[in-house]
């Protein structure tokens, strides 16, 4: 029997995903609610859980990005994140991964600077909380591999680096920006304005961060792309003519970074 | 089917006809630590689909001790397009991984244009939907190799468009496809006071044969503009106090199920928790003394 009121079943559903997506849509026909009830009211509900579930698994992620700008400023740039940016799986802790660009060219927030890379750094944390699980080098397997302090093999040294480690460069101190704001109220941030870069492991059950020099921030970031500890510590020496690439290994095994060493035994 | 060098997981330990509860990452400590007398944990399958770290830490440790339940919350098994392949392949993961006593899913949508929604949207109850629905929960069976349990939604609007009513739709979908259903009586608290039908009726007319799990959580509660009520199934909070009549009614009618409690959201510490999967213990051993003749835990 035809029911010419009643639209087929497939169209009532892409019907609703648009009016859900949009707010400037009125509610469609054919909502049902009790006696009485309002379907607009019935129709915000879900528009609000959408919303809502986005801009929460924001606040999961980025909790000291919220503290430095306050949870109505953070709401409404999260609120304008997800309006432009639907996840793209069901994995949630995915879901801020673009976060973090999205903060550091949101207008509104261009009096903060150093926001993106607090963003970054809680991006980096919720990726290494969730990285695959691996053997960390220690410090005695890499004595071991150097045999015994045997002069130059240091330099040709080649890692490769823990599933968890991410390193974060900022022209801003963010990993002191972001430690001093762990507790709510915090002081503001007080000490020397350099540029800092981050790195973030996982060695065993936590996340932990350490805040890199310049010349410690390129020296990591080269070698953890592949470069040979001579080549990355060259790159470190352009920054700082005093770098030791030995003890900045020691620093990054010691830390967590590196998974295992690749390349011949010297 | 397993690949000949995966590692075996532990056998599926059968979830018990006790009280359990959602297993949240701040109660580690206090749950492995102090070993509490609890039926079983449920986890949500999506938080424990990257790749490794402490949520899988945790959860290898609580299996060890508890069974486990997996609850799915991303699937959209009522979407109008065809399953996420790659999400169904995470989510056999985590069951060859984990074993679990469980598998549930959603009477829901999530996934629109490919793009996930992250809430449980709801579905016309025609024949068209019946006839997709079964594909879909028969594929995640084909896939996982067991059965699965399928929830009543908790529901803020229906549709004209609907043909079915909910509980037959629920009936037929386990009579075609085999599954099982999880009966969730706060999502019945919520539906009925928002569509305007009694809850104890609505129970009265489940499929109860073919219910595996009951839920039990919190709703918040709205006024609305003709001085009605609008439930929310918000997690946030303790069982309502009209829930618990329902959760008695419900087990009189199936008979000694799992019983979860539900709180995702303001989570409280873990004594709260445990209280009140104590009181779901309670009226699950009340009805092991007296059971119940069906339909008479109420009127």
């Amino acid at each position: 029997m035809a029911e010419p009121t009643v639209m087929a079943e497939p169209t009532v559903m892409a019907v609703f995903a648009e009016v859900l997506l949009d707010p400037e849509r009125p509610a469609p026909p054919g909502l049902v609610v009790r006696p009485g009830a309002d379907p607009r009211r019935r129709l915000a509900v879900y528009r609000n859980n959408v919303a809502a579930g986005l801009v929460g698994a924001l606040r999961v992620g980025f909790p000291v990005t919220e503290r430095i700008v306050g949870e109505t400023f953070f709401r409404a740039m999260a609120q304008a994140f997800a309006a432009g940016h639907k996840p793209a799986s069901p994995l949630m802790f995915e879901y801020g991964s673009g976060f973090p660009a999205f903060v550091a060219d949101f207008p509104p927030a261009e009096s903060v600077p150093y926001l993106g890379g607090v963003a970054r750094i809680e991006a980096a944390r919720l990726q290494a909380w969730h990285a695959a699980e691996a053997p960390v080098l220690g410090l005695p397997e890499l004595a071991e591999r150097l045999g015994g302090g045997a002069g130059d093999a240091i330099l040709a040294v080649r890692v490769e680096p823990h599933p968890a480690a991410r390193l974060v460069a900022s022209r801003h101190p963010v990993a002191a920006i972001w430690a001093a704001h762990q507790v709510p109220g915090a002081p503001r941030f007080d000490g020397p304005w350099q540029a800092e870069a981050v790195l973030v492991t996982r060695p065993a059950d936590e996340v932990r961060l350490r805040s890199l020099d310049v010349a410690g921030g390129a020296f990591a970031a080269a070698l953890l792309a592949g470069a040979s500890v001579a080549e990355a510590g060259a790159l470190a020496l352009e920054e700082d003519a005093g770098f030791d690439a030995g003890s900045a290994l020691v620093a990054l095994v010691d830390a967590g970074a590196i998974g295992k060493l690749k390349g011949a035994r010297v | 089917m397993m690949t000949g060098n995966r590692r075996p997981g532990p056998e599926p330990n059968a979830v018990p006809a006790r009280a359990g509860v959602g297993l949240k990452p701040p109660h580690g400590s206090a749950i492995l630590g102090t070993r509490p007398d609890v039926g079983f944990f449920e986890v949500h399958a999506e938080n424990y689909m990257g790749a490794g770290g402490p949520p899988h830490r945790l959860l290898e440790a609580v299996r060890e001790v508890y069974p486990l339940s997996v609850h799915g919350v991303g699937m959209s098994i009522g979407g109008a397009g065809p399953l996420d392949r790659d999400h169904l392949a995470r989510l056999r993961a985590v069951v060859e991984r984990y074993r679990p006593g469980l598998v549930s899913e959603h009477l829901a949508w999530s996934t629109h244009d490919g793009a996930f929604l992250n809430d449980l949207l709801p579905v016309p109850l025609t024949e068209a939907t019946l006839e997709r629905v079964a594909g879909h929960v028969g594929e995640v069976q084909d896939t996982l190799g067991r059965q699965v349990l399928i929830e009543n939604p908790s529901s803020y609007l229906g549709f004209a468009a609907s043909t079915i009513p909910e509980t037959d739709f629920l009936g037929r979908l386990a009579e075609r496809t085999g599954c099982g259903l999880l009966l969730d009586v706060n999502n019945v608290a919520v539906s009925a006071a928002n569509l305007g039908y009694d809850g104890h009726g609505y129970l009265d007319a489940f499929p109860v044969e073919h219910v595996g799990e009951i839920h039990v959580a919190g709703y918040d509660e709205e006024p609305e503009a003709d001085g009605g009520r609008l439930l929310i199934d918000a997690h946030g909070s303790a069982v309502r106090p009209d829930v618990w009549p329902l959760l008695s009614h419900a087990l009189g009618l199936t008979g000694p199920l799992p019983v979860l409690i539900e709180w995702d959201n303001d989570v409280p510490d873990w004594d709260v928790l445990h209280a009140e999967a104590m009181a779901a213990d309670a009226i699950l051993a009340a009805l092991a003394v007296g059971p119940r003749r069906a339909g008479a835990g109420h009127g």
